[in-house]
Formats: structure tokens, sequence, C-alpha cells
């Protein structure tokens, strides 16, 4: 053993990993000891920043931020919050606070005793813990209510109590479980706000889980997108929206045309692909080799209705078959590459050219638009 | 008339039978109870003239001769139409010996027709010459009487009208009284500590053991309570199957058995069994409406198991506890049957003195007493628990 009193141990962090709050690295977890419902789980989350896992139910989101939190313990793989393996941390000591679905809210203290009792178990009694509370409404806006109960309160301020309680404690890193879930439309956009406004000024970590492509959107620095406890792409929101790794994060997130089709040529990263007739160009991003089966994923905003020719990559023809004006755009419906609802939007700009239902048309839109992605298994 | 008012017409007699039932069996004896403990017209009823003339009496002097004829008349009138059995009994109750009195004098003045009665009766018993007797008449002659109270209390009231508590070693009720007390909270704490966990597990377990384990809960309870007071016979009995094992285990020696039944630990043991289900079920479905999530937030927000617990889970289940603890106390105050068989001269419980009243010493006017002593209490505590915890929070499931 070493004389010297503050030599770094094997998991110490180096410089680098310093910036890390809380690491996955190849996690696994199944209940039952034959299923994963979480597989090969591996993500790194710097300080300060804004996660989402997004994912359909059943697809091991929530049990990923149950593990993290210590309610459950992976199967394999480890854990680490600030470079320390947190596998023999139970909760209590994890130092993390916690939003819940339905908020959980002690439903026998008032809203003030709700906001105390972290700090209570921990100790802090008096002028401190008067003062900690009182931060704590005021970072929510509810001066003023902490002698009610929860019954007594509105869903929209509840959900703000239960996020007060998760930060009164000043943890360094919170977990939201799809805290929106229960609120109707106007006040989750509300609440989106109110988080990403306390995120902003509290500087914390912050791990969320959600179902709502949207809501993940507005809020998070990055998104790991799910499916059935496999990770698909994890990246900022702009980057799943306009770099789709996946099928079914193209799918997922916001609206595209897929179409199936067979390669027939690859060179240089892009691939001239077989569909319903036509040869549509699209840039190579899931391994594929002529002959392959593959998903080309376009999205609606990108296809342009009767373009000058020669300006696309790809052009094709269509025939309209439904129109729908939404205001802010034209929503075209129509038979094109062998698909009959392949969908254009067509901006509220100039006008819609005109076009009519039963109208044979030229779509057209650039290479760089259309990816090639893998095929997802049937039934999806 | 409206279709509203016809409406309601229906609804009344579909709801008229059990009404009628309830108040025919439950309210009517209920309200017969507590009048007959509190009214007495034997005596009134059969020595009217006698009682009359002692209203002027001072109580210390001899009685006039008016009373002595007037009871020497009606005592032998009460015998021929054959009520003197049930007032010598009353007035036994108020001074003991006085039956034999009043039937020996009853029957020796069926040929006697001239006074002075004075003479007369003295001659026929020296108990006569005594005030206490004429004393026990008067009292026993009023029609509204609190002496049953009185006597349930353990007090009496002196020839003087003022109110004393009975000498220490006539004391039975009071001290029975404050023991069915304490052998109710016993049991109400043991059904706790006992039903508590087990309605914990029972709420939190995956379904199809919970069912399992509600059934092993429920199967005893459907079970006849004889047939479970007399198990506990088989095994808790001196030469019965526990201190067999005991013994041949060398843990107590042959001369050592246990004596665990026909005493007090006896009725404690087989009662708290029998009234177990009645805590763990209000504790259950309490229990089961608590989400898991609770307990979850308290850990992630710091707490320690036993802070979460102490915090956050039982001040949750309280409206269980006090719907679990009131019903097992007010079942244990009354309970009769578990004692009867099980408690031997030591475990009897109040109950049991009613029930001897009732069958035995024919003193209706005393159970009645006690029972509404009994009702009493419980309706004292339907009110301390109301004030406490809140009526509408008790959850019986």
């Amino acid at each position: 053993m070493s004389t010297t009193s503050a030599q770094p141990g094997p998991e110490a962090p180096a410089d680098a990993a310093s910036e890390v709050r809380v690491e996955f690295e190849g996690v696994d977890k199944s209940y039952d000891g034959r299923t994963l419902v979480v597989k090969d789980f591996s993500l790194s989350i710097r300080k300060g920043e804004f996660v989402t896992l997004l994912g359909p139910s059943g697809s091991g989101k929530t049990t990923i931020l149950m593990m993290l939190a210590g309610f459950q313990a992976p199967t394999a793989g480890v854990i680490r919050i600030d470079g320390r393996s947190v596998e023999d941390l139970p909760p209590r000591k994890r130092g993390i606070g916690m939003v819940f679905q339905n908020y959980a809210l002690f439903p026998h203290m008032t809203v003030g005793r709700n906001l105390a009792f972290p700090l209570e178990v921990r100790g802090l009694n008096g002028e401190e813990r008067r003062r900690r509370v009182e931060r704590a409404i005021g970072l929510v806006r509810l001066e003023g209510l902490e002698g009610r109960r929860p019954g007594q309160l509105s869903g929209g301020q509840q959900q703000r109590v239960a996020i007060a309680r998760a930060l009164v404690f000043e943890p360094s890193l919170v977990l939201m479980d799809e805290p929106l879930g229960a609120l109707d439309r106007s006040l989750r956009e509300e609440m989106q706000y109110e988080i990403r406004r306390l995120h902003r000024k509290l500087a914390v970590t912050i791990v969320y889980v959600t179902h709502d492509q949207q809501e993940a959107m507005v809020m998070s620095d990055r998104i790991a997108v799910l499916k059935d406890g496999v990770v698909e792409q994890i990246a900022a929101p702009e980057a799943l929206y306009e770099e789709p790794e996946r099928a079914f994060v193209a799918r997922f997130i916001g609206e595209n045309n897929r179409l199936r089709g067979r390669v027939a040529t690859v060179r240089d990263g892009l691939c001239e692909v077989a569909v319903g007739g036509e040869r549509i160009r699209a840039l190579v991003i899931a391994n594929c080799e002529p002959g392959d089966e593959v998903t080309l994923s376009i999205r609606p905003e990108r296809v342009v209705v009767n373009p000058h020719p020669g300006v696309f990559g790809n052009q094709v023809g269509g025939t309209v078959r439904d129109l729908a004006f939404l205001g802010d755009h034209l929503r075209v419906r129509m038979d094109a590459c062998g698909h009959r609802n392949f969908i254009a939007k067509i901006p509220n700009i100039a006008g819609h050219g005109g076009i009519l239902v039963g109208d044979t048309v030229r779509i057209g839109w650039t290479v760089t638009d259309c990816r090639a992605l893998d095929v997802e298994p049937k039934g999806q | 008339m409206s279709a509203g008012g016809r409406g309601r017409l229906r609804a009344l007699g579909l709801v008229l039978p059990l009404l009628l039932f309830i108040l025919v069996t439950f309210v009517a004896p209920l309200a017969t109870m507590l009048v007959r403990s509190v009214h007495e017209p034997v005596v009134a009823d059969a020595l009217p003239a006698t009682v009359a003339a002692l209203a002027e009496w001072d109580g210390e002097s001899p009685p006039p001769e008016a009373a002595y004829e007037a009871a020497a008349r009606e005592l032998a009138a009460a015998r021929e139409d054959r009520t003197l059995g049930r007032v010598a009994g009353a007035v036994n109750r108020v001074r003991s010996g006085l039956r034999g009195v009043l039937t020996r004098s009853a029957r020796s003045l069926g040929g006697v027709t001239e006074g002075p009665w004075r003479g007369v009766m003295e001659g026929i018993d020296d108990a006569w010459a005594d005030p206490a007797t004429w004393h026990a008449i008067r009292e026993t002659g009023r029609r509204f009487t609190s002496r049953h109270y009185l006597n349930a209390l353990d007090m009496r009231r002196l020839p003087d009208g003022s109110v004393a508590r009975q000498p220490e070693e006539r004391r039975i009720y009071l001290p029975l009284l404050r023991r069915t007390l304490m052998v109710s909270a016993a049991i109400t704490v043991l059904c706790l500590l006992l039903g508590y966990p087990v309605a914990h597990l029972i709420a939190h377990a995956p379904e199809r053991r919970a069912n399992v384990l509600l059934a092993l809960v429920l199967i005893p309870f459907w079970t006849s309570l004889l047939v479970r007071t007399t198990a506990w016979i088989v095994l808790l009995q001196t030469q019965g199957v526990i201190n067999d094992v005991l013994v041949t285990l060398g843990l107590v020696g042959e001369d050592g058995r246990i004596s665990m039944i026909y005493n007090m630990t006896g009725t404690v043991i087989a009662m708290t069994h029998v009234l177990l289900p009645f805590m763990v079920l209000p504790l259950y479905s309490v229990m089961r409406a608590i989400p898991r999530q609770y307990m979850n937030a308290a850990s992630s927000l710091g707490a320690t198991p036993a802070q979460a617990f102490l915090r956050v889970y039982w001040p949750q289940t309280l409206p269980g506890v006090g719907a679990g603890s009131l019903l097992v106390f007010i079942l244990a105050i009354g309970y009769y049957i578990t004692p009867a068989l099980v408690g031997g001269s030591s475990g009897q419980l109040i109950s049991n003195m009613v029930a001897y009243h009732m069958q035995t010493s024919l003193n209706w006017g005393l159970a009645a007493a006690l029972g509404g002593i009994l009702l009493a209490g419980v309706l004292v505590l339907y009110l301390v628990y109301d004030r406490l915890v809140g009526v509408e929070r008790l959850s019986l499931g």
C-alpha cells in the first residue's frame, strides 16, 4: 500500500472524463432471466446536458432510468455517476432528484412539507431549510401555496411541486420519468419551456424519459431513440431529424415517405435504388450492396412539386389523389414510385400552383434529402 | 301522483323489508334492553299499597302499621297469583336473604286475617323488625331506578339516599370492566402487530401470490368460530400438542407443562386469532391503494427505509389502522363465546357476566345496565375516533 494519502484509485476520473456526469457501459437488463428489456446500452452524459430517452412503450427507456435511479439493478454492465460505479449505492445515496410519472407527491403532507422532506431526512433544519424551501417554491412560481395539500392543486401545480421537490436539495443530476404525461396539451407545452428554463438557470444534468417525440425535440440537447431495449440512434434533435440512421428513427421522428426498393448500384456513398419502376438516387446510410433491400426515407417538405427540370437529382411522375389545405402548407397525397401514400408538403408562400386532384405532376427532391436506410422487420 | 313520487314510493317499498327487519331484530331489542336497565315495575305492580305506605317513612324508625298491613295483604295476594317468586327475587337482589323471608312470610300469612300486623310479621321473621328490609322493599318499589347502573358500577344507594361505592371485597364489575378494556386493548395491539406485516405482504405481492395469501387469511375467517376455538383447545391444553412437543424436546419438564388455556392467556391467544382478519382486511384495502412510487420517491429524496416507512407509508395507512383497531376493539369488548370456552375462571370478560345475568341469575335489569355501559363505551370511542381521525376516513375495505 502506498503511503501517500491522495493516491488516485483505479476509477479516478481522467481530465477528459471529468466532464462526464453519467456513464452507461454495456448495460443489460432482464427481469425473467431470458428476454432482455435493455440490451447493451451505452451512453455518456456530460455535465449540464439535457438528454432524453425517447421510445415507444416497452422500449426499455423507463427501465434505464430506474437503473440509474437505483430502483433496478443492471443484469450486466456498469453505470457510473461522476466516474464512480453506483452498483452498491442505494437510491438515497445517489443524490439524484427524481420527478415521477404522476408526481408521487406525498398526499398527507402539505406542499411545504413535501418540499422540506428531502431536507429533513438529510438532517437539515431551521432557517436554512426554510430558506431553501422558499427558494424552491419561488423557482417554480408557486408562492403562497405552501399550506395546500397536493390534492388541492391542479395537475400543472402538482407538476411544479414535483419538480421543485426534486430540485430543493440541489442535486447535480435530475431524472424525469414522463413528467408531463398527465397534463393536457397547452399545459404540457408551457411546462416544457418551464423545464428548459430551469435547466438553463440551474445548470443541472437532466435525464428525461418520454414517448412524445415533439417533447423530446423541444427540450433536449441530445436524444437517445430506443426500440425494444436497443439504442437506434443517439444524436441532437436536428441531426435525428435531418440525418436519421435507422428506418425506425426516420419513422418515429417526424413525418416521412418510406419507399421499399432494391439497390441497383453503389458508388462513392451514393446508390441507385429501383422503386416501383423508377430509379432513385440516395445517400447510402445502411450497409448495402447491389441486390439488397433498403428503405428510402424522404421528408415530405423536401419534395417539390412541378420543379424546373434538371434542378433535382431525383425526378419522378405522380398522380395527385388528395389535397388538404392546412394553413401554413398544402398537403398533397399522391401515387408515386408505386407508393399510394406519397406525401408532399407545399409551403403556403405563393399559392399552390393550381394543382388539382387527379392531376399528373412531376415531383423532385435532391439526392442528399433521400436516405437509404435499413429495412425494418415485418409487422412494423 | 308525479312519476318522481311513484319512483320514491317504489324505492321505499324495496327498502321496507330490510327496514322492518332492522327495526324488529335490532332497534326494538336494543330499546327494550335499554328501557329494562332503568325500568323495573315488578315490586311496584305487586305491592302498590306497601310502597305507597313507605313513601312517608323516615327510613330509621319502625315503619307505620299501615305498611305492615299492606305488606301482609299484598304478599299473600302475590303468593295467590304466583308473582311472589319474581317479587322476592327482585327484593333479594337489593338485600340478599330476603327471598326466603318474603316467601316464608307469605306462606305463613296465608291463614292470618287480623292484626296487629307488625306483631304478626315480626313474629314470623325477625327481619321485619329490621329497617333494612323495608328499605329494600321501598328501593325495589320504584318503577324507574338507577340501581342497576349503580350496581353495574359497583355502587349502591345508602338508606339515606346517598350513593356510595361498594366495599372493596364486593366490587365485581368495575374490575371486570377494566380487565375487559385492558384485554381488548392488548388484543387490538397484538392484532395490529401481527396483521400489519401480513397486510403489507398481501397488498404488495404479485396478484397470484396475493390471492393465495388472502385466501389463507380468509379461510379461517370462513371456518366456524366454534371449530377454531376448539382447535385452540387441542393445541394449547396441558396435555395438548404444544405442551407435548415442548416436553418431547425437553424444553419443559413433565411437571412444568405450561397452562396456556382456561385462563387469560388462552382468551388472548384465541381471540387474537379470531379477530385478526378484521384487522388485516381494512389494512389490506388501504395499503393496496398506496402506490409503490411513494416509497421510491421517498428513497430517491434521501430517506432511509425506516424514515420512508415512518414518514411516508405509516401515515397513509392510518385510516386502515384506525378502522381495524376500532373494529377489533369493539368486537373484543363484547366478545362472548371464545372467553366462555377457553377463558376458564380468570379469562372471563364483561360479556360473560352479561350472559350469566341473562341466563343464570335472571337479573335482566343488571344485564341490561352492563350492556348499556358497554354500548356507551363504544359510542364514546367512536366519537373520540371521529374527533381525532375523522370517521369519514374510516376505511373498511
